[in-house]
């Protein structure tokens, strides 16, 4: 029905298949949109926030999905500006996790906070010493900057493609590229950062509190490489289920292990960061605060353990398979640590926002715990339900892996002399 | 142009009998809405709130004391006011009192989570008077929207009133007696004082005094009064705890 709308030489399943992956989907999605309509109506109220845990499930998913979707910005900026070629291979998906993953946060945020149509009192009466304006300002910036990375995309569409003057406008798009990739990156850069800052400025929470260069605590920096460090891997392990679920080779095993290699790289950075820092904190910044660091792990289920899951398991394991040529090779080690990066960065993400309000600050005030209403956990699943549904719609519509088509043929090419090689081996001798 | 002002607030523990007085003198001040079906001390609205404390010993060894808790008017590096991204959040420098401004707050609660005293609260319901009670309101203070945060700030609307009828008789300087704070006024065993911190003749920075949460740095102006060690010890941050009661704390 829709196979003109598909791109020449690929193959995808047939619209009655489509229809039933994405009904699922489609049924979550509309479950959360009642969820996030009862919390815009009704009123925040619905949620299990409370005044002591200001911040929840929606700003922890938050933070982690723009950590996650920041390989749409660290592939662009080597793929344009540091021209690892290798990478165009997966620009496209990067692209559109990129835009999924920012769309569905700042989607989140409007529901997350008490009076959405006053968002734009941050642009009007901006306070230029909050992190929250800069998070603000460089996020819309760079969701405009993603919708513009994706309208070519969009405009290679078979059916679009035969309009004349979307050729051309998507030609001229592709000009500007290394220029958005350099705005894209330097927004993303600080936006990444000033959600670090969000919590690293915070005095009056010793526990996220650090010392830093400048006006930016040290989780600035830290933020900014986390999220480096995991975007390719995000990017690997979507490109490597996409793989599994369409059941088509999309790109080389080279690429997946380059994005790895850049991954483990950049995670042994922040790992080595992480450490140092979580050092400083421990022997001068927290104590200078009156809080001995040790006390924070003394609040049950938070122990100890979460700092070795976050920096050992998580952050210096991971980054030593990645780093490892031998183990990289393989896909199982491959995706494996792809995957332990990302929850890595999203417990650190975890700690920084739940566990940073659980803890009391005042001696006679009580541990807290917090668990999100359903209403909550709606409106999250809605935006999980989101990303899969424009992800689906974009592969199957357009060329996400421009290496597909090559690939199928020669996966083609390898059968058939598969088949020749079987069947002349087979065949009765003639002479 | 007058003297700028530093108001601040001198708490004295050892007075304190935890009667609440204060609380409800502030709700009705205030006009804090009565708390909502389904709402708990968590989310509920006490611009002021009297905290019961022990020395964590156990009987007979075992003491209490009530340390009423509201806004700490933060002089120095106000962790809420530098958060807030649209400016809703403001240090007075005439007065040094912290302000909120609800009408253009965005109800992001990034400042709640900056405040180590947890004296910040988010309007989680739309605010409902039962019928009749309305007449009641204080015409002086705005109520707020749902979706938007609130604070002490000292009854802006009293000081307001101060100023007018200092203005209306001519003066420039309001009298000191002309603006308290409502728990000022309704504390029943004169625990909670309030004064301008610049002011020399006021005592309100007794040598037994004590800030909470000093350490941090954030200046605040509300100073605490206690001849007892482990309360001037509770003002600080968690006291360390023994093994089995860490134990039972998760």
């Amino acid at each position: 029905m829709d196979k003109h709308f598909i791109a020449r030489g690929v193959r995808r399943c047939s619209t009655r298949q489509f229809l039933l992956w994405i009904l699922p989907w489609a049924a979550l999605l509309a479950f959360g949109l009642y969820s996030a309509g009862l919390c815009l109506i009704e009123g925040l109220n619905q949620t299990n926030m409370d005044n002591r845990f200001a911040f929840g499930l929606w700003i922890y998913l938050d933070l982690t999905v723009i950590a996650l979707g920041a390989g749409a910005f660290f592939t662009g900026f080597l793929l344009y500006i540091l021209k690892v070629e290798e990478l165009r291979a997966v620009i496209n998906s990067a692209v559109v996790i990129g835009l999924v993953c920012y769309s569905g946060a700042i989607a989140v945020l409007m529901v997350d906070v008490g009076q959405p149509l006053r968002a734009w009192f941050t642009f009007w009466y901006p306070n230029v010493h909050s992190m929250l304006t800069e998070v603000t300002f460089c996020l819309s910036c760079y969701l405009t900057v993603l919708l513009i990375e994706y309208l070519p995309i969009v405009l290679k569409n078979r059916k679009l493609r035969q309009v004349p003057s979307f050729l051309v406008f998507e030609f001229e798009l592709h000009k500007l590229m290394y220029v958005l990739a350099g705005v894209g990156t330097f927004l993303s850069f600080f936006h990444q950062g000033s959600l670090g800052g969000l919590y690293g400025v915070l005095r009056g929470r010793p526990f996220a509190f650090r010392e830093g260069l400048a006006v930016w605590p040290s989780t600035f920096f830290l933020f900014i490489i986390s999220a480096a460090a995991v975007g390719p891997s995000f990017v690997l392990l979507t490109t490597w289920l996409v793989q599994k679920i369409s059941r088509k080779p999309l790109v080389r095993p080279a690429v997946l292990q380059l994005l790895g290699r850049i991954s483990g790289l950049l995670l042994a950075v922040y790992v080595l960061a992480k450490a140092v820092d979580t050092l400083v904190w421990i022997n001068r910044t927290s104590p200078e605060s009156g809080f001995p660091a040790a006390q924070y792990y003394s609040w049950r289920p938070f122990g100890t353990w979460i700092l070795f899951a976050e920096i050992v398991l998580f952050g210096l394991v991971p980054a030593l398979i990645l780093l490892a040529p031998k183990l990289r090779a393989r896909t199982g080690w491959l995706v494996s640590a792809a995957a332990m990066a990302c929850c890595g960065v999203a417990l650190n993400r975890f700690v920084m926002t739940i566990q940073t309000l659980a803890l009391p600050t005042l001696s006679f005030d009580k541990f807290l715990s917090y668990y999100p209403s359903w209403q909550e956990t709606g409106t999250f699943l809605a935006v999980v339900a989101y990303g899969v549904l424009v992800y689906s719609f974009s592969f199957r519509y357009f060329q996400l892996f421009p290496e597909e088509r090559e690939l199928k043929l020669e996966v083609r090419e390898q059968e058939e002399v598969f088949i020749w090689r079987t069947t002349s081996s087979s065949a009765p001798c003639t002479q | 142009m007058t003297a700028p002002k530093k108001y601040g607030m001198s708490i004295d523990v050892d007075r304190c009998t935890g009667c609440g007085s204060c609380m409800v003198a502030c709700a009705v001040e205030n006009n804090i809405p009565p708390a909502r079906p389904g709402a708990n001390d968590r989310n509920g609205l006490t611009w002021i709130r009297v905290y019961k404390v022990d020395n964590g010993e156990d009987y007979p060894g075992k003491r209490s004391a009530f340390v009423p808790v509201l806004c700490q008017q933060c002089g120095e590096h106000t962790p809420c006011a530098s958060v807030c991204p649209q400016q809703a959040v403001d240090v007075d420098p005439q007065t040094g009192v912290v302000g909120q401004m609800p009408e253009r707050c965005l109800g992001c609660r990034y400042c709640m989570a900056a405040c180590p005293y947890h004296a910040r609260y988010f309007n989680w319901w739309d605010p409902r008077w039962p019928a009749g009670m309305e007449k009641t309101l204080n015409p002086d203070v705005a109520p707020r929207m749902r979706g938007v945060v609130e604070k002490c700030n000292f009854c802006h609307g009293r000081w307001h009133a101060a100023k007018e009828k200092a203005a209306a008789a001519g003066k420039t300087e309001i009298q000191p007696g002309d603006y308290v704070p409502a728990c000022v006024e309704a504390c029943p065993t004169g625990a909670i004082r309030f004064g301008d911190l610049n002011d020399p003749s006021n005592d309100l920075r007794h040598p037994d005094s004590f800030r909470l949460l000093e350490k941090l740095g954030t200046d605040p102006k509300i100073y605490y009064r206690s001849k007892r060690d482990w309360v001037r010890q509770a003002g600080q941050a968690a006291r360390p705890v023994s093994p089995e009661k860490e134990a039972s704390r998760g």
